[in-house]
Formats: C-alpha cells, sequence, structure tokens
C-alpha cells in the first residue's frame, strides 16, 4: 500500500499521541538513593528494591543491600558521587550530611527526604511514609504500616501481660579500653523500655565508657550486646572473661542477650521482631 | 648521583605547569560521567542547562578552585613558618592555627546547639567556619603574646609555647570527644581528616581572595627572609627590621591557613612538604620557595582530592587521608634522589 507523506504524518500522530499520553501518565517509576539502614529496609518491604540506585554503609540488610552501589557514611556524603547515580529522591534521617551536601543535591532537583529519629514507634512509621511518598508507593506504604501498627500492637499486648519485676538490662555498645555504655537518649534505652526492661544505666545521656566499679554499682540482671560487639571479642566465652562484667548479677547467671546492631537499634521494620525477641530473652534468662 | 638544581624561574614554570596538569585532571575525573567533549564545549564558552553541566559549574569547579586556594595557603604559609624558625620541622600547626580551629570547631559541633542554639539558624553552616576561623586567630595571638620579652618576639620562646598551647588544644578536643554523642564524634573525626567537599562558590570566593592576598603579602618579604637565614642578629645588621618580619609572618600565616582550614578542616603535610620539596629541586631562595611552595601545595591538594573523589565513589575519602598518603611516598623519593642536599 502507499501512503502520501501527509497520511502518513496523520497516521503517526493518531497512533503516536496517545502512546505519548500513556508514557506521561506512567511516568518512570523514581530512581531512589537510602542513606540509613532502617530506611533501605522499607524500600525492601515495600518491594521497590528495583528503584534502589544507591544505599549509605549502614544499610547491610536485607543481604541484597550490600550489593548496591555505596555513597559512603551518612554524615560524609559527596554530593557528586550521590548525582552520579542519577537519584530522584534521597531519603535519610535529620542525621545525614554534611548539610551542604544535602543543599547541593536539592539545587539539583534531587527531592530529599529527612525522617527524624527521636526513638519512638512514630520514627517507624515515618520512615515508611517517607519512602513511600518519595517511591510514588503510598497504597503500598499505608498497607504495610498498617500490617506493621497491628504487630507493634500485639507485641505491646504481650509485654504488658509480663509478670514479675521489670529486669535490670545494662546495654554495652563496644569494648575498647573502657566499655560503651547507653545511657538515656539511645536508640538501646527505648529498646529495653519497649521490651519491658528498665535501663540500669541512669543519670547520663548517650553512650559513656564506663569503669568497672560503676558497671558493678548498676548491677545489671541482664547485659543487652549486639552479635558484632561478642564477635569482635571472639564468642560468648571471650565476652564473659571481660574484668569488668565479674562483678554485675548478670555474670553469676550468665545472661546475655544479643542481636544484630541494625535489627536491635535500626528502628526499622522489623521493630516489632527486635522487641518481641529482646523480651522473650529477657524474661526466660 | 644529583640532578642538578633548578633555575628559578624553571622551577616556577615547572610548578604552574604541575597546577594546571592537576586542575585538567582534576577537570576530567569524578563520580558524575562528564565528557571531555562536554568540558571543552564550556571551555569555549558553550555553557547550557545540562545536568552535567551544572554538575561541573556549581559542585566540581568550586571545589578545584578551593584545591587551588588551600594547597597554595598551606604551601606558603609552610614555607613562611620554616623561614622564620630556621627549622625544617617547622609548620602553620606549629603556631597554633590548625589546634585553635579544631578547638572551635570541636565546640561548635558538641555545645553549639546548647550554648547557643540560635546561631545555626541565622549563619547557617558559617557558624562552624567562623567559629574555627576566630578559634585559629585566637589561639596564635595567644602564642605570639607569649613570646613577647624585653628584646621583641623570642622565636624560642614561641616554638614551646606552640608545643605546650597545642598539646592544651589537643585536650580540650579531648574532653570534648568524651561528651560527645555518637553522631558528633563522627563530625569532629571527619573534620579533623580534612574535606573540599563542603565547596560552595561564596566560601570559596572568601577563601580564595582571602589566600591571594596572603601569597602577594608573602612574596614581599621574601628578601627580608632570606637574610633571617644569616641568623637574627645578622639579618639585623643587614638593615632588615626582624621584629616586623616576624609579625608579618605569623600574621600572614594565621590569616591564610585560618581561612582555609576553617573551610576544609585539617589538611596535614601540604605545608610540610611543599617548601621543602622546592629547596630540594630549587635552592633555598625565598623569592623562589615562597611562590614555588604555593604552586607545589596547589597541585598536591588537587591531585589528592582527585582521588578523594574517585577511589571509592560514589563515597569520598577524607582528604587528609590522601595527602599524606601520596605526598609521603613521593617526598620519600625525592629525599633519595637529592640525598646529598638535606
Amino acid at each position: 500500500m502507499h501512503y502520501s507523506t501527509t497520511r502518513r504524518t496523520v497516521l503517526a500522530a493518531t497512533l503516536g499521541a496517545p502512546l505519548a499520553a500513556w508514557a506521561q501518565q506512567q511516568p518512570k517509576p523514581p530512581r531512589l538513593v537510602t542513606i540509613s539502614g532502617a530506611i533501605t529496609e522499607v524500600v525492601y518491604a515495600l518491594g521497590a528494591e528495583a528503584q534502589l540506585v544507591g544505599t549509605d554503609t549502614t544499610s547491610l540488610y536485607p543481604a541484597a543491600a550490600l550489593k548496591t552501589p555505596k555513597v559512603g557514611y551518612m554524615r560524609q556524603l559527596s554530593a557528586e558521587g550521590v548525582l552520579s547515580l542519577q537519584p530522584d529522591a534521597v531519603i535519610a534521617t535529620t542525621e545525614a550530611g554534611p548539610p551542604v551536601v544535602l543543599d547541593q543535591l536539592r539545587s539539583a532537583g534531587v527531592k530529599v527526604e529527612l525522617v527524624k529519629s527521636e526513638y519512638t514507634w512514630e520514627d517507624v512509621r515515618a520512615k515508611v511514609q517517607a519512602v513511600g511518598r518519595a517511591a510514588g508507593r503510598e497504597a503500598a506504604a499505608r498497607e504495610l504500616q498498617a500490617r506493621l501498627d497491628a504487630e507493634w500492637a500485639q507485641v505491646g499486648q504481650q509485654v504488658a501481660a509480663a509478670k514479675g519485676p521489670k529486669p535490670r538490662v545494662l546495654f554495652i555498645l563496644s569494648h575498647g579500653p573502657a566499655p560503651q555504655v547507653a545511657g538515656q537518649g539511645t536508640a538501646a534505652d527505648a529498646l529495653i523500655r519497649f521490651a519491658g526492661g528498665v535501663n540500669a544505666m541512669g543519670g547520663f545521656t548517650n553512650y559513656r565508657p564506663m569503669t568497672a566499679e560503676a558497671m558493678a554499682s548498676a548491677a545489671p540482671d541482664v547485659i543487652l550486646t549486639t552479635d558484632q560487639g561478642i564477635e569482635a571479642l571472639g564468642g560468648v566465652e571471650k565476652f564473659w572473661q571481660r574484668p569488668e562484667l565479674a562483678l554485675t548479677p548478670a555474670y553469676r547467671r550468665r545472661a546475655v542477650v544479643s542481636l544484630d546492631a541494625l535489627l536491635l537499634l535500626g528502628f526499622g521494620p522489623r521493630m516489632p521482631q527486635a522487641v518481641r525477641e529482646v523480651h522473650q530473652r529477657l524474661h526466660s534468662s | 648521583m644529583t640532578a642538578p638544581r633548578l633555575a628559578p624561574r624553571t622551577a616556577l614554570v615547572l610548578g604552574l605547569a604541575l597546577v594546571l596538569l592537576a586542575f585538567m585532571a582534576g577537570a576530567a575525573s569524578g563520580a558524575y560521567p562528564i565528557a571531555p567533549a562536554e568540558l571543552l564545549r564550556m571551555l569555549a564558552g558553550g555553557v547550557q542547562d545540562t545536568p552535567a553541566q551544572l554538575v561541573f559549574l556549581n559542585i566540581r569547579l568550586p571545589r578545584l578552585l578551593l584545591g587551588v586556594a588551600a594547597g597554595a595557603g598551606l604551601g606558603v604559609a609552610g614555607a613562611l613558618m620554616q623561614g622564620l624558625f630556621r627549622n625544617p620541622l617547622a609548620d602553620p600547626g606549629l603556631i597554633g592555627i590548625s589546634s585553635g580551629a579544631a578547638l572551635a570547631a570541636g565546640v561548635v559541633i558538641v555545645l553549639g546547639t546548647q550554648w547557643f542554639p540560635a546561631l545555626p539558624h541565622t549563619l547557617g553552616s558559617w557558624t562552624l567556619m567562623l567559629a574555627a576561623f576566630a578559634g585559629g586567630l585566637g589561639v596564635t595571638l595567644l602564642i605570639y603574646l607569649f613570646a613577647q620579652g624585653p628584646s621583641g618576639t623570642h622565636i624560642g620562646l614561641m616554638l614551646l609555647a606552640g608545643v605546650a598551647v597545642n598539646a592544651v588544644a589537643a585536650a580540650g578536643l579531648g574532653y570534648l570527644n568524651f561528651i560527645a554523642t555518637d553522631e558528633q564524634l563522627r563530625n569532629i573525626q571527619f573534620w579533623l581528616l580534612g574535606s573540599l567537599g563542603g565547596a560552595r562558590w561564596s566560601a570559596v570566593a572568601l577563601v580564595a581572595a582571602l589566600v591571594a592576598v596572603a601569597c602577594t603579602a608573602a612574596l614581599a618579604w621574601a628578601r627580608p627572609l632570606n637574610a633571617i637565614a644569616l641568623g637574627e642578629a645578622q639579618a639585623a645588621l643587614l638593615g632588615v627590621n626582624v621584629e616586623r618580619v616576624k609579625r608579618a609572618a605569623v600574621v600572614i600565616t594565621a590569616l591564610a591557613v585560618g581561612a582555609v582550614t576553617a573551610t576544609t578542616g585539617i589538611i596535614g603535610f601540604v605545608g610540610l612538604i611543599a617548601p621543602h620539596w622546592v629547596r630540594l629541586v630549587a635552592g633555598p631562595d625565598h623569592r623562589v620557595v615562597l611562590p614555588g611552595a604555593a604552586l607545589l601545595g596547589a597541585a598536591l591538594v588537587l591531585a589528592a582530592d582527585a582521588v578523594a573523589r574517585t577511589v571509592a565513589q560514589p563515597a569520598e575519602l577524607p582528604l587528609g587521608v590522601l595527602t599524606a598518603f601520596i605526598g609521603g611516598p613521593m617526598f620519600l623519593l625525592m629525599l633519595r634522589r637529592f640525598r646529598s642536599r638535606v
């Protein structure tokens, strides 16, 4: 068949225009860079990992996140490095920085979503919402949030139903020359409370190195720490050989609870799981 | 075997060529892919609003210029200090600029939100820069005033006072580390390792202007410094006003290094080795050492930053790690080659 030029143009226009319109209604899903292990977990929980083009060094879970391009530590981002991944949005906690780099990203047209960390359940919900918004998956985010809320309520009831005195729990972050323990205003302090324990350390905020005497007088019933911390010492046997632990009630019963650091302190979608696990192990040890 | 000493002009032309080479290598490398053809088009004035050009003009170019200013400032200050103290181990850190800036930066990072919560809202990220600048100048002034005696500034006293004050500042920073939160601790650590990542046009323009003034001013003191190399008494006999030289050297160094350090954090090693390097190649005349150290410093920082930006991309390495990592072995090679002149 033979078409004149005009007819061919008309045909192209009639076919092409709806196609173009369709393409505009179905924009490419936004490309995401996540800065925080918990936020990266939310992306995977929403099934949006195909949109993930980069993560920071704290994004260690799930294992697939390790294979994504790494933009470095969350406080020391490189504007050009992040932009080279051509993201549409960067989702981070307010700890991300430096501020100049965040400004540079914004002025390059990248949407920067910042989520506050206040160590409450609201943190987790805010992360889910932020990812949902940035990824263009609001519906899935609402669904995930409802599921997590239900799970959280269930864990809360479980903890509230526990009988007996609340165990005194000491969280040890790391063992340097002196062990770093958690005071108030830390993720660990909040987690101990959620899991039905009492932080054995009071009177200071953040993580502080502690003397053996102060540890003894805090008299913790249970030591809470991370798998990574125990691994760094060479296992549980070596852990209990630390001199500063010998004078604690926990030592006599060898009561230690350890979880993966990101699971325990990340305040991500696995938080109900973390609290349930810590609660159960606190009350069985 | 020792290579022949370079004529002053040849050495400076070589230095300038090194800076240009490092600048071009830096312009062409980075995490964001920018085709060389696009760079050339921009050079020819063909500025368009492509993403690549925006990245280059707003992120990479100010960073390169900050690298030039930082390296030149540190290099020229190092040459001034080594000339003034007549001591090959002298560097700008000796008179307290770096430690003062670090202490002030630490105070802002750790205590800023408690002590003056309103400041960040009005000054933004300038708070840290201004505090570091003021801290560096303040501590330097303290050391300078301490070294005043009946016969003017006592250089030996200034050196020892510098050692003591630096130790006190380091202790203060250690205490701040103790009370800092994890995030604050990381901020301090990164600040101490230096980075050109905070390059914004406004800050770069300020620092570049200050360093340019400092370099020009330093050149005027080349001859008096040559005289001081013979000894203070001899210089005085030659008609040099030694007190004025000392004051000028301290002020120029404090301004240049203070401005650079406030913007980039502490970039180690450049101020120490750049002047040595020039002396090894072109001899001890300050008319060559001062501009030569500025050029070599600029080339060294540019090269180190190009590696910092690309080796771990899309992340970046701290600059201070690389200036020493690259500069150290290269300097050792130089020392081997020019062994007889050390």
